[in-house]
Parts: structure tokens; sequence; C-alpha cells
């Protein structure tokens, strides 16, 4: 079915779009930025961050913008004080959750977490940090996996399917033991499925994967590589 | 098998029941069966070549579940209408010595009990009576005959129509209106369609599905067939939990057992209609109950839930439109087929009919399966079914809805259960479990066992439930440990707001019920925990 | 204003000194402050004991032994505006980076492990480690919060001059976790 033109306002401004996009790449178009953390341009939408959830005229449920279509009269409100409060909240706790130390973090001042608890004004965290003791994965030539610093978005875990076709990535266990491995749960410098491309550093919006020899604040990451390669592939950004 | 085979099958079934002397009915469902009632089925069947009588005078059949679960092992003895409780080999003698006299005292059961008069069986309506490895038993109880009037006098919207008009709704935990959502399927573009299951039944304390299947599986079976051909699909599967092994053992033997009398398989009834059932085991993660986690994992990829729409109507399983009810809603079908919905819908309440199977646990009398029509109130299931609350000690809450329910106190008891009235009271009808608690119950525990149950069972995909059950867990702890303050509660009381409106799916955002609904209800026990005047 | 000069304190518990720097970066703005502001009690002066009671105070560090516990309720009970200064005192920072493996297995790669004749752990003269090492407002409430390691030398003038002008700081201020 093609897709077809529907209009609707997003914060009051009028948009125009096709159907079949998600909420999430409108508000870009129109360069209005919605919070995000798993989502990223050019791979399947994960709904797993909560970030990016707005206020949709005509249902009491928040919406996450990354995986709600589009459609025709949709009035949405991407910034209120109840959304604002809540995307805090849930960025308070992951910062709680595991051992983001921004200031010794290869990522200090390219991360994406980071900069959005800046945007949202966090000066400290309201919940009891956890520190649990995780691994730091450092038997690849070229990378390095810190769990201290993964948000389990799996950026990389759909990178490596989607894109690279290596699905080297996965997620084991369950909860907040939740773990992104490679192979079965292998060393990843043992891993014979990982083709060392290095997308899964290139996606990952914090200092989780790296790239060996950086310091602190060394490592930024390259995505422009993301979209390129999906519109060579004549995908659309959301299927 | 053709609707004359199945009606002379019935008939010869009932005739050579008929003619047997006495049914000495064993229970083989999981709870008297791990209290060795294979051994007392074997010790009945010496008792009863010992005294002489032959198969055809006295037959010792096992059965499925006759309800008392904490009295069992549970033996009913038939025409004469007695059950025994906790009856072990060595009352087997006697047992069958009592065959043509009064009852065995010490082990009888009134039969008269409210527990089981003030039922109503429509699910459970075979369960304790046939022999669910035995095909020819079920067709005795008018089995299969919904489907082949389905197949044989109904179209599909026919179908679709008396579902409608029974007024059925989800028996999982949702109260979704099934015919609508059937109706939903059968509309959706796209083959093949698929029909699924749900037997993934987590909560604590519930057994409601794990007894259906155990005790009559073919009643799941030919709801699943009526509805395949309602919605226009001809794949099937059933997503059971692998913890359920019997159950599992006996829907591959129904499975089997239906294909040989084509009752499943291809050309159904000698009619077009082809519908295979295949299972799939959970292994062991609460999520997978969760529709979208289920089809996941039935896809064989990681159990967890993404975000709807599009719904399984749309795009299910693979991407086809999929059908998804509950094991109890699937065993109401083949009786509003064989009865009418009108029938149906004249039992129950305005906006919840028919009846619901709750397993009753914790503190009381009557631990077990019981079946009640919808309105019924929480008192005359908990004192009268129940038997109340053991030891002379006093009712302080009742928890239905498991982790996602919620607790509701003695005062509103005399609510009649709906899902309406539960929602309203803080908590969810959920799929059956219902565990009562008396004045040693404290609240907090209470509510933060929940909470550590829906941490450890939270997939991890979505950071609220994720890490909020985790905080929450965290404070409660605070609270039981008796360190807590008035801003601990104000937190706690923010992330149920939280986690409950940004969650992904309705793990998430149920999770925090036990915690709203038993601050709703007993607050002061909370602020009885605080640590210092006022808190920091 | 009255004629009174808001009283200023700083005290440093886990931390680098990296905050104090960055507070004397501020430069020849301390002049200014200094106009504005009495420091009464800091590592920078010689006074022993913390006044009875102080307008505002920075704390550097996060709360990690024992002293540092006494002396944080200490402050806190002794001070109008409590300000957590830098990602130590706000977020534990590099002192909390022990919290995952536990007082027991650092103080033995410490004094046990990595030496070549065991001693037992110093127990008296040097505070005892608090089992987990925790940011100041998990301690006592904490009135304004600077992160940052360390926070920028602008940004702690900013905060202050705010402070002291008797205003709340906005927080819409461009501070964040890190740098």
């Amino acid at each position: 079915m093609p897709a077809r033109v529907v209009t609707l306002q997003i914060d009051g401004r009028d948009v125009t779009a096709r159907d079949d996009q998600m909420l999430i790449e409108v508000a870009r178009e129109s360069d209005i930025r919605i919070p995000k953390l798993c989502y990223v341009s050019g791979l399947s939408s994960y709904g797993g961050c909560r970030m990016c959830l707005v206020e949709v005229e005509g249902t009491s449920k928040l919406l996450a913008a990354c995986t709600t279509a589009v459609t025709e009269g949709m009035q949405v409100r991407t910034v209120t004080p109840r959304l604002t409060e809540y995307r805090r909240m849930i960025l308070e706790m992951l910062f709680a959750e595991r051992n983001h130390v921004c200031s010794v973090c290869v990522s200090n001042g390219h991360c994406d977490m980071q900069w959005l608890a800046q945007h949202l004004g966090i000066d400290h965290i309201r919940f009891p940090y956890v520190y649990p003791n995780l691994p730091v994965d450092a038997s690849h030539d070229r990378f390095v996996l810190d769990q201290n610093r993964c948000i389990l978005c799996t950026r990389c875990v759909r990178v490596c399917q989607e894109i690279e076709g290596a699905h080297t990535w996965d997620v084991m266990g369950r909860g907040a033991q939740s773990l992104v491995i490679t192979d079965l749960a292998q060393p990843w410098g043992e891993s014979e499925s990982c083709t060392s491309c290095g997308k899964c550093v290139q996606v990952c919006p914090t200092g989780a994967l790296s790239e060996k020899g950086r310091s602190v604040a060394e490592m930024s990451k390259r995505r422009e590589f993301l979209p390129y390669l999906t519109m060579m592939r004549g995908e659309t950004g959301n299927e | 098998m053709l609707a004359e085979e199945l009606k002379n099958i019935a008939v010869h079934e009932r005739e050579a029941k008929a003619a047997v002397g006495a049914c000495v009915n064993v229970c083989g469902a999981a709870g008297c069966q791990s209290l060795q009632s294979d051994a007392l089925a074997k010790a009945l069947v010496e008792a009863a070549a010992a005294q002489g009588y032959g198969p055809e005078s006295c037959v010792v059949r096992k059965v499925g579940c006759l309800g008392l679960c904490g009295a069992g092992p549970l033996v009913s003895v038939e025409p004469a209408g007695i059950i025994y409780q906790r009856v072990q080999p060595s009352d087997a003698p006697d047992i069958v010595n009592a065959l043509q006299g009064p009852p065995v005292k010490r082990i009888n059961l009134d039969s008269k009990l409210p527990f089981f008069a003030r039922q109503q069986r429509i699910v459970l309506e075979n369960s304790g009576r046939i022999d669910p490895e035995r095909l020819e038993d079920y067709i005795a109880a008018d089995g299969y005959l919904a489907l082949t009037t389905v197949l044989s006098e109904m179209t599909p919207s026919d179908v679709i129509a008396e579902i409608e008009k029974s007024g059925l709704r989800g028996r999982g935990g949702a109260g979704y209106p099934t015919g609508l959502k059937w109706g939903t399927v059968a509309k959706a573009i796209g083959s093949p369609k698929m029909v699924v299951c749900n037997a993934d039944e987590g909560d604590p304390g519930a057994f409601m599905d794990r007894a259906v299947l155990e005790s009559d599986p073919h009643r799941v079976l030919e709801g699943m067939a009526i509805a395949a051909y309602a919605v226009g699909a001809s794949e099937g599967y059933i997503y059971v939990r692998a913890e359920y092994p019997l159950a599992v053992a006996r829907l591959k033997t129904a499975i089997r057992l239906a294909e040989r009398q084509e009752l499943l398989g291809n050309g159904i009834c000698g009619t077009q209609f082809n519908f295979r059932i295949a299972i799939r085991l959970g292994a062991g993660a609460f999520v997978c109950g969760e529709e979208t986690a289920l089809m996941a994992s039935i896809e064989g990829k990681r159990g967890t839930p993404r975000p709807r729409p599009p719904y399984p109507a749309e795009s299910g399983l693979w991407g086809h439109p999929t059908l998804i009810n509950n094991v109890e809603t699937f065993a109401n079908i083949a009786p509003i087929i064989r009865r009418g919905g009108a029938w149906f819908a004249g039992i129950g309440t305005e906006r919840s009919k028919g009846t619901k199977v709750f397993a009753l646990a914790g503190r009381i009398t009557n631990t077990g399966l019981i079946e009640v029509p919808m309105g019924i109130t929480l008192r005359d299931i908990v004192f009268e079914i129940g038997g109340g609350v053991p030891e002379g000690r006093h009712l302080k809450a009742v928890q239905t809805g498991g982790p996602s329910g919620g607790c509701i106190p003695e005062s509103f008891l005399d609510t009649p259960v709906d899902y309406e009235t539960l929602t309203k009271l803080g908590s969810i009808m959920g799929s059956g479990g219902m565990i009562v608690m008396d004045e040693t119950s404290s609240m907090v525990d209470v509510a933060r066992y929940f909470m550590e149950f829906c941490m450890t069972e939270s997939c991890g995909k979505c950071i609220p439930c994720r890490a909020g059950t985790a905080q929450m867990y965290n404070l409660l702890g605070r609270f039981v440990d008796r360190t807590a303050t008035r801003a601990d509660l104000a937190q706690l009381e923010q992330l149920c707001d939280l986690v409950r409106n940004t969650s992904l799916c309705g793990l998430g955002q149920s999770a925090p019920n036990p915690v709203s609904s038993t601050l709703r209800y007993f607050r002061p026990e909370y602020e009885a925990t605080f640590a210092t005047e006022g808190g920091e | 204003m009255n004629e009174r000069k808001p009283t200023l304190a700083t005290v440093w518990l886990d931390g680098c000194s990296g905050c104090h720097m960055s507070f004397l970066d501020i430069d020849e703005r301390l002049l200014e402050l200094a106009q504005k502001v009495d420091l009464v009690y800091s590592p920078l002066v010689d006074r022993k004991d913390f006044p009875e009671l102080v307008d505002i105070t920075l704390v550097e560090g996060a709360v990690s032994n024992e002293e540092d516990l006494k002396k944080i309720k200490k402050v806190r009970a002794h001070t109008n505006v409590l300000v957590s200064l830098g990602d130590c005192a706000v977020t534990s920072n590099i002192p909390g980076m022990r919290n995952p493996f536990g007082v027991r297995s650092i103080i033995d790669r410490a004094y046990v492990d990595t030496v070549a004749i065991p001693r037992p752990a110093p127990s008296t003269v040097i505070p005892r480690l608090l089992d987990r090492v925790r940011p100041v407002h998990e301690v006592v409430p904490v009135d304004v919060f600077v992160p940052g390691c360390p926070p920028s030398a602008d940004a702690i003038y900013k905060v202050l001059s705010d402070l002291i002008a008797g205003h709340k700081p906005d927080g819409k201020s461009n501070l964040r976790f890190g740098a």
C-alpha cells in the first residue's frame, strides 16, 4: 500500500509527513528534537529507553515517538512538565543502575546520556546508586566493552544484526542482570562471528563500547555511516 | 471423525459406564499426584481385585482435579457421589469394602459442603469426572460436539456472533471481549492466520490453567479448533510453561488422539477445514505470558515484549494475523457453542458474564480450585466456599491478580467479583489467583514480595520496569528494616506513578499495583515503620 | 543584605582538592568575592572548629570514612545553604569506584595482597572506611548541587554570586557530570 500524506501538529506546529513514518523521525525533520537513547536513525525501533515518550491528544497513555506512526490530525506535545519529570527520573535511574563515572570515561563530553542529563537539568541523582560489580571485556584486539557504562539500549545488537549481518551481539539475562554479550557469552576477542567492523562501537551512545587506545574524553563516535548505508540498501529508516 | 461416529462413541461410552457397578475416581492432577495418588490408584486396583471385583463391577480411573487440593489425595466414588479426602494407599481396602454400604467415615468428605455446592462449573465441568488421557471419556461428555456442530451447521461469522452474544471476556486478566478479538482477526488481511493458546501461567499462587490442561485437555483443543474455524486460521500453538510437565504430557497425548480421530489435522470431521496444533514450551520467564513476548518466544527469539500497535490481530506470529487467548477462555468456547451464547450471558453480572475459576491459596481452610459465577462476593468465596481463615484468625486482605494485582481489605469483601469492580478497588481480576492473608501478614512484606517478583521477572528491555522495580524493591526494604523516612514514602509513590505510566508492557505498567493498593488501604503500616519522627 | 556580610565555609571530604583548585581559579574575581563574603572556615584558612552558623558551605568530596560522616553531619547542622561541590560530593565519583568490590577487598589489596610482609590494616589514627562511599545528599540534605570534575571556575563563581545575592541558582547552568 503506498504511503499517504498526513498532516499533524507537533508542539503546536503544523507538520506534514507520510503515514508510514514514525513520530520521532517526523519531529526531527521539523527540527523538533525529542530526547532519545535507544533510537538511532537507520536502525529498527526498539522502544526501550522511554525517553521519547510524548503526549498525544485523545489518549491518556504516553506513546513512544520511535514506535508510534503518525496519523492524520494527530496532536502531539513533546515537552510538558510531566514528560520532563518522567524523563529525568528515568535517566536518573539509569545513572544509578550501573557505574557511570563520567569524569574518567572515554566518552566524557561525547556521550548521549551525559548530554541528555545536562539538557534535562539533572544536577544530582535522587535514587541510591546500586554499584553493581560488572566486568570489562578487553579481549578484542581493537575494541573494549565496559559493562559498567552499558545502558542496554541494544543499538550494538541491532546494528550488528541489521546492518553488518553478523549478529555477534545479543542480550543475556533478565531485568537488571541483563548483559550485552558476544556470541554465546564468549570473550569478544574469541568471537568467530565478529567481523571487527566496529559499527557497534560507533553507534554506542555511551562509553560502553570504545576503541582501544583512547583515553578519557577521547572517544567521539562517528555515526554518519549509518543513514548512508541504510539509504544505499534502499531501506527506509524504520522497516 | 464424523458427527455420527462421534455420537456412537458417546452412546457406547455412556452405556459402558452405566453398566459398571461402581467407578472409583482418583485425582491424577499435579497436586494429588505429588501426594502419591499414583500409588493410591494402584492400591485401589489391587484392593478391588482382592475383594473379587471385576472390570464390570468396579473400575478405578485416574481423573483430573477434584478441586479441594488442600485435602488431597482425593477420591470420588460414582454413582454414589461420595468424596474421600487425604486418602492413603492403606485406606484402599476400606474404600472398596464400602462400595456397597455407607461410606468410610474417617475419610469421608461431605459432598454437600458449600465448597462443592456453591460452585458453578462450566470450565471445570469435566474436571475430576473424566480420564484426561482418554478421548472417549471426553466425547461421552459431549466433547467435540460443539466442533462438529460448528463445522457442519455454522459459518465462521455465526460462530463469532455467538461468542459475541455470550459476552465472554478474556480470562487471562485484561478482560478484552473475546468475540470482538475474534472478529478483528477474522477481518485481518493475511494468511496463514494463527491461533495461540497462552498457557504460560506464572502468577504466584495461581494454578487454574494447569488444572484445566491436566484435567480436560481436549476442551482447550476443541476451543482452539473452533476459534481457528471462526477466524480462518490453519495453525495453532499452545505456549505452555515447562514447569507443567504433566499438563504438557497430557496435551501431547490429547493432540495425538485427536489427530488420529481427525478432530485435528487435515480435513477435520470430513470437511475441508485444516488445523494443526503444536506445543511450545516456555523456559521460565514470567514476561512470556505477555502476548508480544510470548510470540517472540514462539518465534525462537528472546522473550521480550514489543510496543503495540501493531496488535497481534493484525501482525502477530511471524507477521501473520494471530489470535491469542488464554486457556480458560478457550475452555469456555465449547459449552457456549453447545448451549448458546444467550445461556452463557445469563450467568454473571451485566458486564462480566459466565464463571471464573479461582485458585484459593494462603490462609484459607479450603485450599484449591473453584469455579464461581461472576458477581459472587469475595466474602462468599472466602468464607462460604473457602471455609474462612483457619486457626481462629481474622481475615486481613485478599490478594487477587498476582503480581499485577492488589490487596483488597476486609472492608470491601462484599463487593461483587467482576472485572470493573476489582479494577475500581485498585486490584485486577487477573488470571484467577486469590491469596488470603490474615492479621499476621505484614502488608509491607507482601508488597515487597511481589515487587521482588516483578524485579526478577522484568525482562530488562525498558528502563522504568528494569531499574524502577529495583529501586522500589530497595526502598521497600527500608520499610521492612524500619529505616525508612517520609521522603522515602514520597519517592516510593513517585516511582509507582512513573513505572505505571512509562513502562513498555503490561508487566511493568502493573508492577506498582501491589504497592499502590497496600498504600491505599494499609498506609499506616508503612508510616509505622518510619525510623524517626517525620523522617529526615 | 544588611551590613553583615554572609559567611562562607568550604570543607573537604574524600576528594582530590581539584574542586578547591577550581575555586581558586576564579582568579581576580576572588577579590570581588572577598568584598561580599567572609570566608570563615576552609582548608585554605587556619581555623580548627567549624563555626556555630555559616551561611554558605561548599563541600568537596564524597563521604568515605567515619570522619567524613561525622564532619558532614556537623557541617550540615551549622550551615544554612549546603552546596555539594563537584562530582565526588554529588555522585561519589572516583571514591565511589570501590563500592562494587566491597571495603574488605580493597583494604586487602592495599595492605595485604600487594606487600611483601603483610600487616594488618591500620585501625587507629586513620579513620575507618565506611562499607560504602556515598554522595553527600545520601547522608544529609543538600540544598544546591554543582556537578563537574571539577566544576569550572565560572560555574563556581556564578553559583556563589547567586547565593551571595540571596537567590537559589536557577539550575539552568551548563553544569554536567564529568567535565
